[in-house]
């Protein structure tokens, strides 16, 4: 069970927390220019990716705020977590 | 009192206490510090059950967690328990113990046909022979079911307690054997809050069962001090009887404590049972030392055969010897330790070492004891005749292939001790995903790599490293590593000197052979004696194809009992070694899993059960619906009233009074529970314009407005009425079930997607008590309790007034779920209960009638309001709903919009939502009943949708129903089947779902 860094509290159970997905899907702008394609692609389609995979996380029975966090698929391992203001980290595989 | 096989002097046992108990109805007597294996084997009972498959005879094997055999039923009745395994329950006064898979006694047991029989039932027996017919499956179950499993599971509720706890440390120790008892001593003396968990009741491990010396002291006394030590340092926590059972990510282990067992039930009954002990560690040292392993040789399940260090403890530490003559049959130099200790106690022993030219400090002892010792030869088969009588001994070839029969002795013994060498307990290493190596010096696993996220050092014997001095070193070693990398100052403390012994190099050879080659003649090598597996089976299983390591195991059921192989496993891998031609490390070994000792379902409750499962939410007026006979229904976790009924009433009597009552007089409804949620902030109107689909810019303050909510795919996903309080302040509504959903996807799109705006979303679901009242004389009934106008022209349909109700301040709705003339009166939650009595009281001369949520779905259906989630599944737009006014064609965007002119959200025929009227009024269709394009005789048959709601409606004087039909809004007035679970088939017709007053003139009155 995850031990989680919300940094917004601190290290928290796993418990206190849950996944809504991958991160940095930003919201088309344009919804009414897009093809039904490029609407689909926004709706429907995640990555699933083996090894890095940027998560939206929320601190659901806590704070009740949103954050990222990159976890490595592989080893299932939660490797940082940030808030939704910064950019995204790179990290390699 | 006959123990027989009690040593006069010695061990750890309380000889002033005794205690009296029964195995299978025979009274029997044992001293405090007993385990139930040592209390038999002190009075000499060697058989204590039957196995799994073969109902062979079978005896002790161990002294600890590992044994296979000895598992005897515990208890009666709602107490029972099965598969306990003797070998580490505690005795107790009383304690009254059966045997289990026998029938119908444990010396005469009518299915050890299945001993003779064994060719017909080989490794996946199963498998093979129940496939066909496949119609005679249920006649198999019910044949398999009834041989399946061990003892008997209790019929009736779980009558003990259980607890959990939560705890954090910086080093937890599990295992309080030499190695764990030095790594805690360390930490605890850096200063590091530590936990030292061990499954006995005594720490001290191996130290219990030998007599080496520590510091020129008896190690046990080195054992003593550091546990005062420990017990004085209040960063420590000891916890005996406490078994890590489950190692998982980030450092999180469960553990169970067995706090009351060794008790007669109902010692004290302020303690639970059992306490689950849920621990984050910082830091964690495997102290968890190692299992022997045995030789497999033919009918090496014999009652008397049982491990070398098994024969040791029980001679040691319980002061029984459990016969009066032994063989020690052996691969390598530990084993003869048992042997000397037999000798000191004066018994007849004698060593089968498959050896050649075993060279070692222990072997020279044993020949100055001048016990005799067989080099080079093997265990070839016992003779057992209601008890073990003697073995068979021969001169194994050089190369381990074959044995020599002219070389054939016999020698009389009633004990086997049999030691292959010894397995680290890796088990806690390998759930923390640790990779294991193979350790060619001790044929066995040992811990290799650790994954980062589970900081953990494995010490002492489960490290591989089974001399005492070593064990300690590493365990020193550790726990100052382990409270380092926690954060505090090293210690040092020098390590105790001890003696060990020079050891020899093992001999590895994975099956004895016998005079004939395994699998023929009538002899059995088990490698696995829980469920009886054979060493032939594993040769069965990769000729059929099942060599990989996971698929023997389920095919030969390997270390699948409730001891999951702990002496076992290695013994098969190396084996299927063997056959495969391949390195024990290219094999490697199937995965460990928690628990390593199987624990109550009881301790994984623990306080989870009855009123403390789940939550039950109830409104404030909750007391007046308990005193008024409510019938209750689970929305969520909220209860509702379902209806009130009223002098032996059914719920059709009382659902068809309700709701004419509203229809002609007036009802009252407790809608407290509908989530609320209050939005503040100047960006308010701009959210709900983005996440409903109508629009509302224009909503004046104090007016209300109906909105549907889309997800992105362009689906319904909740529904409810939004009232503007104030220029920046809006009160949302949304369904029971809904309420956390609808808040969270508020927060979550303007946390991530628009952070810029400024809305503040409170829940108040709580905060606001709701009475709606609804019908004719509802107008009435508020004006004798408020002081405002109540006309349209002062209070229009659709809007929110402040005011005060029975002298209470409130905010009163008129909106309708009915559509009757309806105010939904909410008041601040502590004065629910006087408001709604109050209404009661002056509704009586109206003619007021409590109704639930039955009545108010009948009434919403006459009217054709939806139910989000009933109505509709998560596949339905606005549009399939045939709401086409509520979506806003001027708005450029709100979500799910853009879905909505998909191609596929867009296509016509989709199934959408009519009305049906069955051509017999009188028939109320089962919701969920298909509409069939094709009326046959069975399925399949063509679906054309499905009925989502139906009721009688008594206002109407007929059934009525919703459905999901495929181009249902092209097919008004057509006849459609519908076919019934019962084979009935019903015609309908497709009509308008609004069935009652059409025009809403009745909820604007």
């Amino acid at each position: 069970m995850f031990l989680i860094n919300c940094p917004w509290c601190g290290q928290r159970e796993q418990a206190e927390f849950s996944c809504h997905g991958q991160a940095h899907i930003v919201r088309p702008k344009n919804p009414n220019d897009l093809s039904d394609e490029q609407w689909g692609d926004y709706v429907f389609f995640r990555d699933n990716p083996k090894g890095i995979h940027y998560e939206r996380w929320v601190h659901v029975h806590g704070c009740r705020r949103w954050f990222n966090a990159v976890r490595n698929t592989v080893t299932d391992e939660l490797l940082v977590t940030y808030k939704p203001s910064e950019s995204a980290p790179e990290l390699e595989n | 009192m006959s123990q027989k096989n009690r040593i006069a002097q010695g061990g750890r046992i309380d000889r002033q206490q005794l205690l009296r108990f029964s195995f299978d109805g025979r009274e029997l007597s044992g001293y405090a510090g007993d385990t139930l294996a040592s209390a038999l084997l002190a009075n000499d009972v060697q058989l204590v059950g039957r196995s799994f498959k073969y109902h062979r005879p079978r005896g002790i094997f161990s002294a600890g967690a590992e044994e296979p055999n000895a598992l005897v039923q515990l208890g009666e009745g709602a107490y029972c328990e099965p598969n306990i395994r003797a070998t580490q329950l505690e005795l107790y006064q009383g304690l009254a113990a059966t045997s289990q898979n026998r029938w119908p006694n444990l010396r005469f047991d009518i299915a050890a046909i299945n001993s003779f029989i064994s060719r017909l039932i080989p490794a996946g027996f199963y498998y093979k022979t129940f496939m066909w017919p496949a119609s005679w499956w249920m006649t198999y179950e019910h044949w398999i079911r009834k041989t399946a499993g061990l003892g008997k599971s209790p019929s009736q509720p779980d009558p003990d307690r259980y607890e959990q706890r939560h705890a954090h440390c910086d080093v937890l120790v599990v295992g309080a054997g030499p190695a764990g008892l030095a790594a805690a001593l360390v930490a605890g003396r850096a200063g590091a809050r530590v936990i030292l968990a061990d499954e006995q009741s005594e720490f001290g491990g191996a130290l219990l069962s030998g007599e080496k010396d520590i510091d020129g002291a008896p190690a046990t006394k080195w054992a003593s001090d550091v546990q005062q030590e420990l017990a004085q340092n209040d960063q420590v926590t000891l916890l005996r009887r406490t078994t890590v059972t489950g190692y998982f990510d980030y450092n999180y282990l469960v553990a169970l404590e067995r706090i009351t067992d060794h008790e007669p039930s109902g010692t004290d009954p302020h303690l639970p049972r059992q306490r689950l002990w849920k621990i984050r560690a910082k830091q964690v040292v495997l102290a968890t030392g190692a299992i022997e392993r045995p030789l497999v040789f033919a009918d090496n399940d014999r009652p008397g055969v049982m491990l070398a260090s098994a024969a040791r403890t029980y001679i040691k530490r319980y002061a029984v010897l459990p016969a009066s003559s032994l063989v020690v049959f052996t691969n390598n130099d530990s084993a003869y330790q048992t042997a000397l200790d037999v000798k000191e106690c004066g018994a007849q022993v004698s060593i089968v070492d498959i050896r050649t030219n075993p060279k070692g400090e222990l072997i020279d002892r044993a020949q100055h004891e001048n016990i005799m010792i067989y080099r080079g030869c093997a265990v070839t088969g016992v003779n057992y005749r209601g008890r073990l009588r003697s073995v068979e001994v021969m001169r194994l070839y050089e190369d381990g292939s074959a044995v020599s029969k002219s070389s054939k002795t016999n020698i009389e013994c009633g004990v086997v001790a049999t030691s292959g060498g010894w397995t680290p307990t890796v088990h806690l290493h390998s759930q923390a995903r640790g990779s294991l190596a193979f350790n060619e010096r001790i044929a066995a696993f040992v811990p290799g790599e650790g994954v980062r996220i589970n900081p953990h050092l494995s010490v002492g014997a489960c490290n591989g490293i089974f001399e005492l001095s070593r064990c300690l070193k590493d365990g020193l070693d550790a726990g100052s590593t382990a409270a380092k990398a926690a954060g505090f100052g090293s210690v040092s403390i020098p390590v105790p000197r001890v003696d060990d012994a020079v050891q020899g190099d093992l001999r590895t050879l994975w099956a004895i052979p016998c005079k004939h080659p395994i699998g023929r003649g009538r002899k059995k090598h088990f490698h696995e004696l829980h469920n009886d597996a054979t060493v032939e089976d594993l040769y069965l299983a990769v000729r059929e194809g099942f060599g990989a390591v996971e698929h023997l195991k389920r095919y030969t059921t390997t270390g699948m009992g409730t001891d999951q192989g702990k002496t076992s496993n290695l013994n098969a891998l190396g084996v299927l070694s063997e056959i495969r031609g391949e390195p024990l490390q290219a094999i490697g070994t199937t995965t460990f899993r928690p628990p390593y000792t199987p624990l109550t379902f009881g301790a994984v409750v623990g306080q989870n059960r009855r009123d403390l499962f789940l939550q039950k939410r109830k409104t404030p007026m909750h007391p007046w619906h308990d005193q008024n006979g409510a019938i209750y229904e689970d929305v969520g976790d909220w209860k509702r009233p379902r209806f009130f009924p009223q002098g032996g009433e059914d719920m059709d009597a009382a659902v068809q009074r309700e709701c004419k009552a509203v229809r002609e007089k007036v009802g009252i409804l407790d809608a407290s529970t509908l989530g609320k949620i209050d939005l503040q902030g100047k960006d308010c109107a701009w959210l709900l314009n983005m996440v409903y689909t109508n629009a509302w810019s224009k909503l004046e303050i104090g007016r209300c407005r109906y909105g549907l909510m889309l997800n992105e795919h362009g689906m319904v996903f909740d529904d409810g009425v939004t009232t503007r309080i104030d220029e920046n302040h809006y009160h949302m509504t949304t369904t029971t079930g809904g309420a956390a959903r609808v808040l969270t996807w508020l927060e979550e799109w303007l946390q991530t997607e628009w952070p810029e705006k400024e809305v503040y979303c409170t829940s108040v679901t709580e905060q606001w008590a709701v009475a709606a009242i609804n019908g004719p004389a509802a107008r009435e009934l508020l004006s004798e309790l408020t002081d405002i106008p109540l006309d349209s022209d002062h209070f229009p349909f659709m809007s929110m007034q402040k005011c005060t109700v029975a002298g209470v301040p409130a905010r009163v709705f008129r909106i309708s779920f009915t559509g009757e003339l309806a105010f939904e009166i909410n008041v601040p939650a502590h004065y629910g209960l006087y408001v709604w009595e109050q209404l009661i009281e002056h509704g009586r001369k109206h003619g007021i009638c409590p109704y639930g949520t039955e009545g108010m779905h009948v009434l919403r259906a006459e009217k054709g309001f939806i139910i989000v989630g009933q109505d509709t599944d998560g596949s339905v737009t606005p549009f399939d709903l045939g709401m086409d006014w509520i979506v806003s064609k001027k708005k450029e965007d709100f979500i799910g919009r853009r879905s909505l002119s998909r191609s596929d959200t867009a296509k016509p025929g989709r199934k959408q939502l009519v009305g049906l009227l069955t051509e017999d009024p009188q028939v109320v269709l089962p919701e969920g009943t298909h509409i069939v394009a094709e009326v046959k005789d069975r399925p399949p048959m063509p679906t054309l949708g499905h009925v989502t709601s139906s009721y009688m409606s008594p206002n109407l004087g007929r059934s009525i129903a919703m459905a999901l039909v495929y181009d249902g809004q092209n097919r008004m007035g057509q006849q459609l089947n519908l076919k019934l679970m019962d084979g009935r088939v019903v015609k309908a017709a497709v009509a308008d779902p609004v069935f009652y007053d059409k025009e809403g003139a009745r909820a604007r009155g």
